[in-house]
């Protein structure tokens, strides 16, 4: 008995060290909550019409919601998941980012071609910048200096500086580019090209793409593989990417700048994140309605979680 | 120097140089409201106008990041004009792209205009096989899907339903057999059998109405599992449906079609393309939408990537390995050098729902699965010249 206790008390606090993982999704309208330790739904808060982007706030406390069919980015209390606040983001709004000193929201606009600029803390439109055709990536450099957002149609990464919020130089890459990552260096810029079946490798000095890698898969075909979300790790050693309707995970040796496998997770994965500590890698599955759960340390695919209808967006929390 | 050098190159690349604009001339010609079954849908005139202006917005937006500007002129022929004197009267000298919207023998007409010689046609209406067999001109590239493309795509997803036994249907029109010969094409690659074909006639015997007709029209076919209808024009291919004396599925031109475009596609990015055109237009994106759409932004594709204003600067990046157009059907979209085709996956849709997408999974290729619809290049009798 008493062992049983004591084992059940480390299984509690084991689990409230990890780390809470939200997933958005867009066709249930709601927010899912997972325990990616024993891979259970928690449970499922309704958040708003069509959620998709999510991030958190720098210090953890809030959660940002782009609910698109309601025009607005909601701010969300993020431990009882209650609505706080709402940002003024411009029509369907899809992603977005944080700046990085967290004062400050980068809204992509597809519809309109345009990223909006919002202060938190006035909640206000701070100014819009006009991009290419359906703007959707976007990502500020971890060192405060870049703004990246690329349009799908114009097939460029637009470089904005932080400080002005002025375009200075736009990098044309291979078509329909998705998603952009930096490395947590600043020197190096990731994007991914939906139609080429490509990752890019920029350089952030020179703007210019220093390596193409296709990412093939032997016995799947060609049009399949399609490259959207895009992490790099801390120690800049192994970069992901989610290949879309091809159901895999690449996995990047970031040094050489080969795939070092695929791994199959659920139906059209798209966006990937982080757990905190970076051991592990949760990954939405559209078509399929669940999230992955990959162990890093030995890069497998450990679980699967049915979710809900069309899970989108995905942020863990500490 | 070091300094000077970057500040030179960055702002180069933000206010890029200015390059010579490029001209494109839409072309098409008035039309006569056409006989029409219902008053369900209006007639839209000059589709296609729509879809070239979102195209040239949207390659002026990239133009402004590459210094480079698009322009569009409209040159529209009245009904009953000759069609090549009005093109040579009103067709600038120096515009090198045209985006035709015309219909078969107009087109015929331009692609032999001395006028054009020295410019790049893009056929965004037809779908005739023959612009792409026997007929195929090296001036001119077709978006569309041609017939045979179409039919190949019906005819794959009846293999998969295994919808074997086909009852063919054929309207009155030139263009109705025409697709019906795609159809018996297709249904010959596949592997299909058409157990029974019936011209349709139209009668005015008010004593016969559709209602009455079609049981009638259909009695004595037995042994079918689908009905494939090739009415191009929409004149009795709607009465089909739920009338034929045993319950059977309606395909082809009515019931499930096979289409460039539709407006109950949303995947792959569709849904900004729709939301984006109907704020324009108020009106859904028609198929011809779509074609000069497509046309346009395969113009500014192009040149951008070839960095060039040059008609055949344009015309080699666009039949080379590199390019790729974004067409939102989830696949790049590229030209077969053989015979101009845009290669492309052709949508199944029924009139509210999007059924199927083909090539279906499953039909393999060496090269592309899109190379599974239409002439193939070792069945092309156009790149032999």
């Amino acid at each position: 008995m008493k062992a049983f206790v004591l084992s059940l008390t480390l299984l509690a606090s084991i689990s409230v060290q990890a780390e809470t993982v939200l997933v958005t999704l867009e066709k249930d309208n709601a927010l899912a909550v997972l325990d990616p330790v024993t891979g259970k739904l928690l449970r499922t808060v309704p958040v708003g019409q069509r959620p998709r982007g999510i991030i958190l706030s720098a210090d953890n406390k809030q959660v940002f919601v782009a609910t698109s069919d309601d025009d607005t980015i909601k701010i969300l209390d993020s431990s009882s998941l209650v609505e706080i606040g709402r940002l003024p983001s411009g029509e369907d709004p899809e992603t977005f980012v944080l700046s990085a000193d967290g004062s400050k929201l980068y809204v992509s606009n597809e519809d309109d071609n345009l990223v909006t600029v919002i202060d938190v803390a006035t909640k206000k439109v701070l100014k819009t910048i006009a991009v290419g055709i359906e703007p959707e990536g976007i990502a500020v450099s971890p060192d405060g200096q870049w703004l990246v957002s690329a349009s799908e149609t114009t097939n460029m990464l637009h470089w904005i500086a932080s400080d002005s919020l002025e375009i200075v130089e736009n990098t044309l890459v291979d078509p329909r580019p998705r998603a952009v990552a930096f490395s947590a260096d600043s020197q190096y810029l990731w994007a991914t090209s939906e139609i080429a079946g490509t990752v890019m490798l920029l350089d952030v000095q020179t703007k210019k793409i220093l390596k193409t890698l296709r990412l093939d898969i032997p016995s799947v075909s060609k049009d399949k593989i399609q490259p959207v979300g895009v992490v790099v790790d801390k120690d800049n050693k192994w970069a992901y990417v989610a290949m879309g309707p091809a159901n895999r995970v690449a996995v990047i040796d970031v040094q050489t700048f080969t795939v070092k496998e695929f791994l199959l997770v659920g139906q059209r994965v798209w966006n990937l994140a982080f757990s905190p500590d970076q051991q592990r890698l949760y990954t939405t599955n559209g078509a399929s309605n669940d999230v992955s759960i990959i162990d890093l340390t030995t890069h497998t695919v450990t679980k699967s979680v049915a979710v809900g209808r069309y899970p989108w967006g995905v942020v863990a929390k500490p | 120097m070091l300094y000077l050098s970057l500040f030179l190159m960055l702002s180069f690349e933000a206010f890029a140089q200015k390059l010579p604009t490029i001209n494109i001339a839409y072309i098409s010609q008035e039309q006569k409201n056409p006989a029409a079954l219902s008053n369900l849908d209006d007639f839209i005139p000059h589709q296609g106008l729509l879809g070239a202006q979102l195209a040239l917005a949207d390659n002026n937006t990239t133009g402004k990041f590459t210094g480079q500007e698009y322009k569009l002129q409209q040159i529209i022929i009245p009904l009953g004009a000759n069609v090549n004197e009005f093109i040579t009267k009103h067709l600038p000298a120096t515009t090198q792209f045209i985006v035709s919207l015309l219909p078969a023998p107009a087109l015929q007409a331009l692609q032999t205009n001395p006028a054009i010689s020295n410019k790049l046609i893009f056929d965004a209406a037809t779908s005739d096989n023959k612009f792409r067999q026997q007929q195929c001109q090296s001036n001119t590239l077709h978006i569309l899907p041609s017939r045979a493309m179409r039919a190949d795509a019906l005819a794959q997803f009846m293999m998969k339903k295994r919808w074997q036994h086909w009852f063919l249907v054929v309207g009155a029109t030139p263009e109705d057999k025409l697709f019906a010969n795609a159809l018996k094409r297709a249904a010959k690659r596949f592997g299909m059998k058409i157990v029974a074909e019936k011209p349709w006639t139209h009668t005015y015997d008010a004593r016969r109405t559709a209602q009455k007709d079609v049981p009638v029209f259909t009695q004595d076919v037995d042994a079918y599992d689908v009905l494939v209808v090739a009415d191009e024009q929409g004149l009795f291919g709607e009465y089909l449906s739920y009338r034929t004396w045993k319950s059977r599925p309606i395909i082809g031109t009515q019931g499930l079609i096979a289409t460039a475009w539709h407006r109950t596609h949303e995947q792959w990015g569709a849904v900004q393309m729709q939301n984006r055109f109907r704020e324009q237009a108020g009106r859904w994106m028609t198929e011809l939408d779509y074609g000069a759409y497509l046309a346009v932004r395969a113009i500014g594709e192009a040149s951008v990537r070839a960095k060039s204003h040059e008609m055949l600067a344009i015309k080699t990046y666009l039949l080379g390995e590199k390019f790729a157009l974004q067409g939102y059907k989830g696949k790049p979209l590229s030209f077969r050098t053989w015979s101009g085709q845009l290669r492309q996956p052709v949508l199944l849709a029924a009139a509210r729902s999007l059924v199927a997408t083909a090539p279906i999974e499953g039909f393999l290729h060496p090269n592309s699965e899109l190379d599974t619809l239409g002439f193939d290049k070792p069945e092309s009798t156009c790149g032999k010249k």
